[in-house]
């Protein structure tokens, strides 16, 4: 068998997302070097905070200041940190119940090694020089010598100038792709500028371009069958919307064509005809591109028009 | 309540790698083994439902291309869930219950090898307080390690002991990936080692439900579904106690889990310590065989690990090894969602 295809992916999206009003006031506090939690309808405080309460679903809205002093109720050390994490060494994951909170808070904490962490231990924020709004205002956690403070923590407005409304969660991830065998002899044989489909060995029809299996009868196909060039268009419409990065001029014609041989039409860009002649049953044929890894875009071949029903199926 | 069983379980091999094969190539013998177990064509079933993730494909819309593999033309009453086949199940019950469908085929796959899992699952994270951090799938299994370890609950030597079992039990699971000895490794994330992590595994599984008389039509023994629920946890890490399991208990409890001992238990804890966890939640004693098909540690296609410990114990019931199972399937960090299923045999 061949070698299949593979090719590096990367999947790159920067999420815009709102905050509500808690989030909000949690956030633009990482900000202003403040932290605060929520209380819940039994007292209890929540860092971070959220707006319904996890168990009872009652709606939070009573803001309050804790400390950026806490303790380490769990931890972990990871000795390879890995792209985006908050530190570049090796450090302990953390959860952390900072003073004044009951719940814990994920982190980061910067320690010299393992032995020097322990479930229990003291930490304290350590502030991002760059504060954005975001919870990587908060560069990390370090260890701290100084006692938990037992006041009660403050009701707090949750108000602070210029408050940050929405983040950008930017996520990457890397891939490598492979298109599987029968997309990988399709890809190879059109840099030879020829088109193969695969028949189905049950209803005997030919998938261009293959996928590996047969969806009306859900067995693999394997038969390789050369099909085209040329072939009928069978529908098309008419593009008057320029696509980003896309240099052609409007309108054109996008189509699907059936490539003689083939029972599945594949689609296509129509040139060499004026937008509004391109019809239905129109014979066409691959036009490449110096270098091209596919057919640029299909032009008449000047035969007569395919009859209705030669290809009324595959419509 | 309408009788619903499980009557057929196919899995392929499960691998680091698997290049060659587009998803419909890897799911696809899996199909034709489970619809063959039953005599079964596509045309028969009434209901089609599969579980998998895009994030694993690095492509929107990834499950319509194994679609392909099922034949769905003509057209097919299907439906897809983002998550463990085991919901996908869950579903497929659920309309057997209302009587509309006799049978149902249910599939799910993870193809992880393209992407790095560790990473991927970063992103069912929290997007506000949690995912801009990257925390990946081990550190998260590390802390909730680090709560056991602190609450007296386990130990690296009990931990290292979980792991060496699953995998010789995997020695006698023809489809498994790591089985036999394998050295415990150095550590991924303190205090989880390599041998107390799944590996990243491609592969497929499905299964065929079937109703009253038709389960018992197809299947010689068939695995009755007596009870299934799941349940979910505060998404906030922080708020639970990683120690415990309280969603497992109380979809095993709905599950009618606890009315009557299992001999077996198929549960889905990719690390050593969720299996920790999940024996306490679960209350199973000693004289339960867990995971005697090797587990997520032996195996552990991503999306699909949950459904293959129910099919893994469903065929236990097929094979007369067992009378009454328990199968487990999780989600999310640490535990976060689970689902519970409880299936029997007839008395012989
Ligand atoms: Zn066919």
């Amino acid at each position: 068998m061949p070698e299949v295809l593979k090719a590096p992916l990367v999947v790159e999206f920067p999420f815009t997302r709102s905050l509500g009003s808690v989030q909000s006031a949690f956030l633009t506090g990482l900000r202003e070097r403040t932290v605060l939690g929520v209380k819940t309808t039994d007292g209890k405080v929540m860092v971070p905070p959220v707006e319904y309460d996890p168990v009872t679903a009652d709606e939070l809205r009573d803001l309050v200041e804790v400390e950026s002093t806490g303790t380490v109720t769990t931890w972990a050390w990871n000795p390879e940190p890995r792209r985006g994490q908050p530190l570049g060494t090796p450090f302990a994951w953390v959860l952390v119940r900072l003073d004044g909170a009951d719940t814990a808070l994920l982190h980061a904490l910067d320690a010299p090694g393992p032995d020097a962490v322990t479930t229990g231990m003291r930490v304290r924020v350590r502030w991002a020089a760059e504060r954005t709004g975001a919870i990587t205002d908060i560069a990390c956690f370090e260890p701290y010598e100084g006692e938990a403070a037992d006041a009660e923590p403050a009701a707090h407005d949750g108000q602070f100038d210029d408050a940050v409304t929405g983040i950008v969660a930017a996520a990457r991830l890397d891939y490598v792709y492979s298109p599987g065998r029968a997309q990988t002899a399709y890809i190879n044989a059109l840099a030879d500028r020829r088109t193969v489909g695969e028949r189905c060995p049950s209803c005997r029809k030919v998938y261009v371009p293959p996928r590996g299996a047969c969806p009306t009868c859900g067995v693999a196909t394997t038969d390789r069958v050369e099909v085209g060039p040329a072939g009928t268009v069978t529908t098309f419409c008419i593009v008057n919307v320029k696509a980003r990065n896309l240099d052609i001029e409007l309108p054109y014609v996008y189509a699907h064509i059936a490539l003689d041989g083939a029972d599945l039409a594949l689609h296509g860009r129509i040139a060499g005809i004026p937008y509004d002649q391109v019809r239905m049953g129109l014979k066409v044929e691959p036009v490449w591109t110096e270098g091209g890894r596919y057919p640029d875009h299909y032009r008449p071949t000047g035969e007569p028009d395919a009859d209705y029903d030669t290809y009324k199926e595959l419509v | 309540m309408r009788e619903v069983a499980i009557v057929a379980f196919a899995q392929s091999d499960h691998l680091r790698t698997t290049d060659e094969l587009s998803e419909v190539d890897m799911v696809m013998p899996v199909l034709h083994q489970v619809l063959a177990q039953t005599g079964l064509r596509t045309s028969d079933i009434g209901f089609t439902c599969s579980g998998s993730s895009d994030y694993l494909a690095g492509r929107a819309f990834s499950f319509t291309m194994t679609l392909d593999g099922v034949g769905a033309w003509p057209p097919i009453s299907e439906s897809h869930v983002e998550m463990d086949g085991a919901w996908a199940m869950y579903e497929a019950w659920v309309k057997l219950l209302t009587g509309e469908v006799d049978t149902a085929l249910v599939y799910s796959y993870g193809k992880s090898s393209p992407g790095s899992v560790r990473d991927v699952l970063t992103r069912q994270l929290d997007p506000y307080y949690v995912a801009p951090l990257w925390p990946d799938s081990v550190a998260l299994a590390a802390l909730q390690a680090q709560a056991l370890i602190d609450a007296g609950e386990t130990d690296e030597t009990a931990l290292a002991g979980i792991a060496a079992r699953s995998r010789e039990s995997a020695s006698a699971n023809c489809h498994a990936q790591v089985k036999g000895s394998v050295p415990q490794g150095d550590y991924e994330v303190q205090p989880l080692r390599k041998g107390d992590c799944p590996p990243v595994s491609d592969g497929a599984v499905a299964v065929i439900l079937a109703a009253g008389d038709k389960a018992r039509e197809l299947c010689e023994r068939p695995a009755w579904i007596r009870g299934m629920d799941h349940r979910i946890e505060a998404h906030s890490l922080g708020v639970r106690d990683l120690t415990d399991s309280p969603s497992s208990r109380l979809a095993a409890e709905r599950a009618g889990a606890f009315e009557r001992p299992v001999d077996t238990a198929e549960l889905h804890a990719p690390f050593t310590s969720q299996e920790v966890v999940l024996r306490k939640a679960l209350k199973l004693g000693d004289d339960v065989a867990v995971n005697p098909s090797g587990g997520a540690l032996a195996a552990n296609p991503v999306m699909a690990a949950g459904l293959l410990r129910i099919g893994e114990a469903a065929a236990r019931i097929h094979r007369g090894e067992s009378d009454r199972a328990l199968a487990h399937a999780t989600s999310g960090p640490c535990l976060q969602q689970n689902l519970v299923a409880v299936l029997e045999g007839d008395a012989r």
